[in-house]
């Protein structure tokens, strides 16, 4: 344990980028308690946004490192992430409501045992929800991945689709049980709750949801960063890098590349029933389209396959979604100005994409190997044939 | 059938068609264990189709390749590689955006066991098995001639030096025959000659078993105890490099007909 201590102090003294990050995480966990006096600085206080809307980028920012899993690291580009935050909200739905009232199960619930339906402690409820997705993630992944590039994106792309219209239709009428309860969703949908203290009965709920959001983010981070790092990361950025090469090297490609899509699914499924018990119901209209669109803006503003770099993509994308176009549209109106950004949101996250990329193509906070390929040009050097006798002999002698 | 004990690889009438086109025409071909043999034949002869065949890259139309008792047709290459057949590319394939020494280490994927519970949590066994690998990816990567820049990105080395670690991550797969498709293209003499002591040396200190496509026939002449050549698919020699060197069909395919009489 020392040795990995020493280790941690050793890359915190030598990287500036470690200081940063405890810096953020102190300066986020004090967050609830500042907010106000935030809010009532001169010119900027308007822009800072509540708690509650700091629950919502959490978890969207959560979902958006998930897909990085994927898209950033085992470069599959995945265009339906949706269906994993939506089996997510849904195991929560099941597990955490009144929508099996045939049946009343309760275990570690702070619902009273009177109601009716399955109410599992919300904690066990979003490993649940993590474990069923991976599931669906496996499944899902086993027959798709076999594609490659483009016949990848629009297959997920499908499933994407599939699974939000089966939530849709899984009623008394589409499949004659009330599996989702169609189009009305399900709702409400128990709080997190330590004991008999439950998050949203109190007064300020956002807080204890905000600081449940940073932990859930935060042990995110940390499997992501240590998966990164394993044995498993390194076969991802290796089949990322040259999947024929990397399965010569023995690297099985299905197997690592069906564990990247479902640990990805793993932490949208978390999310999912986390933001779902958040705003108390999971409710078909969220799960559109759009929303593995914006994940993967997240990621690609912030930095493909830098986790820093997407939290940071996650938070600005987030924020700009929930709060920050609709104040600075109404400043821009105060100003006399008719104009609405809130209506060209899409059009705006565009644009915003479009600029990164003839402007910084790697994101915000490039992942280091990216950085390399663009300031060094690898790809743009030929390694075979092109290369002359003479290259061979013009090294550094000092390497010699 | 009676295979010979000795043959670490038997391959027995591969053929292999794309389309119309046969790359590889039921060719017969054994490696007899600790030798080094070499494949030659003139461009798009089907020595790298017939690698590739041996690698699982593709599927033969017909025919059986036997490695160490395994009929290998059929498998996946991260299977084949499991059993032992380590390969390089014609044209470099590393991971250009990976370190040096993680080239390595993805060579070592089969031959660890980490696994994703154990590394999230870094349970001991596993961080000892990470640090025991990376020490011996730094050896390798000191054998193979690499003593420094480990931890650069292998996109930004030298040719030579790419070349070199190409072979540390094909011998990180800790293979018993290794397939090297033409390594000392692009060297000059030194280099090529640097180069073919290494092949021998590694056969001798790491008990392989080496086949390579070459065109440089000093190369071939000088490492190899064994020599097929392959023309349009069909192999058209095979024996020392003194029989094959004489071999009219040989002569006639490098240097035209008449060349011979």
């Amino acid at each position: 344990m020392s040795e990995a201590f020493g280790n941690f102090a050793t890359r915190v003294r030598s990287d500036r980028g470690w200081w940063v990050a405890i810096a953020a995480i102190a300066l986020a966990l004090i967050y609830p308690f500042i907010v106000e006096t935030l809010q009532d600085l001169p010119l900027v206080g308007d822009f800072v946004p509540r708690t509650g809307s700091m629950v919502v980028m959490l978890v969207f920012t959560m979902m958006a490192v998930g897909l990085n899993v994927v898209v950033g690291y085992a470069g599959l580009l995945d265009l339906g992430y949706v269906a994993f935050y939506a089996a997510g909200a849904y195991v929560a739905g099941w597990f955490a409501s009144l929508q099996f009232a045939q049946v009343s199960f309760h275990f570690g619930s702070s619902v009273s045992n009177e109601q009716p339906g399955i109410h599992i402690s919300m904690w066990l409820v979003l490993l649940l929800a993590g474990a069923f997705t991976l599931i669906v993630g496996i499944l899902i992944g086993l027959p798709t991945l076999r594609l490659r590039g483009d016949y990848l994106a629009i297959v997920t792309l499908g499933f994407g689709e599939i699974i939000p219209q089966v939530v849709r239709n899984a009623d008394e009428e589409g499949i004659g049980f009330d599996l989702t309860n169609g189009t009305f969703g399900i709702a409400p949908i128990d709080s997190v709750a330590i004991g008999d203290f439950i998050f949203r009965a109190e007064p300020n709920k956002d807080d204890l949801h905000y600081w449940t959001a940073i932990g859930l983010l935060l042990f995110t981070v940390f499997c992501c960063v240590r998966l990164r790092d394993s044995r498993l990361g390194r076969a991802w950025i290796a089949i990322r890098e040259d999947e024929t090469a990397a399965a010569a090297m023995g690297v099985p490609l299905m197997r690592t590349k069906t564990w990247s899509y479902a640990i990805g699914a793993f932490f949208g499924g978390v999310a999912g029933a986390f933001y779902a018990s958040y705003k108390a119901g999971a409710f078909p209209a969220d799960f559109f389209f759009n929303i593995s669109i914006f994940l993967l803006c997240m990621v690609i503003l912030g930095g493909i396959g830098s986790i820093w770099g997407v939290i940071l993509g996650g938070m600005i994308l987030g924020y700009l979604n929930i709060e920050g176009l609709a104040t600075i549209g109404s400043k821009v109106q105060d100003a006399g100005v008719e104009f609405d950004p809130t209506k060209y949101q899409f059009g705006i996250y565009g644009a915003i994409i479009v600029t990164m990329m003839l402007f910084r193509p790697t994101g915000l906070i490039p992942e280091r190997r990216h950085k390399i390929e663009l300031e060094e040009g690898v790809h743009d050097t030929p390694f075979y044939d092109v290369q002359t006798e003479g290259s061979l002999t013009d090294r550094n002698p000092s390497d010699e | 059938m009676a295979t010979p004990v000795d043959n670490l690889l038997v391959a027995d009438k591969v053929r292999k068609e794309f389309g119309g086109l046969v790359a590889t025409d039921d060719v017969d071909f054994t490696i007899p264990r600790g030798s080094i043999v070499a494949l030659i034949g003139p461009n798009g002869a089907g020595k790298t189709t017939f690698f590739n065949q041996i690698t699982g890259v593709y599927v033969p139309t017909s025919g059986s390749i036997v490695f160490d008792g395994t009929e290998v047709v059929g498998k996946p290459p991260h299977a084949i590689v499991e059993l032992g057949v380590g390969r390089t590319f014609q044209n470099i394939r590393l991971f250009a955006q990976m370190t040096a020494i993680e080239n390595v280490l993805v060579g070592m994927h089969c031959r660890l066991k980490g696994g994703i519970i154990g590394s999230v949590v870094g349970r001991p066994r596993v961080r000892r098995e990470e640090k025991a690998a990376r020490e011996r990816a730094r050896e390798l990567l000191r054998y193979c001639g690499l003593p420094r820049r480990h931890e650069e990105y292998a996109g930004t080395l030298p040719y030579g030096d790419q070349r070199r670690l190409e072979v540390a991550r094909a011998l990180a797969t800790d293979p018993k025959l290794l397939l090297l498709d033409e390594p000392t293209a692009g060297m000059n003499p030194q280099e090529t000659a640097a180069f073919t002591d290494f092949v021998r040396r590694m056969r001798d200190e790491l008990d392989l078993t080496v086949l390579l496509i070459e065109h440089d026939m000093k190369v071939v002449m000088g490492v190899s105890e064994r020599i097929t050549v392959l023309e349009y698919g069909e192999k058209i020699a095979e024996g020392s490099p003194a029989a094959v060197q004489a071999d009219e069909r040989v002569i006639e395919a490098y240097l035209g007909r008449g060349a011979a009489a």
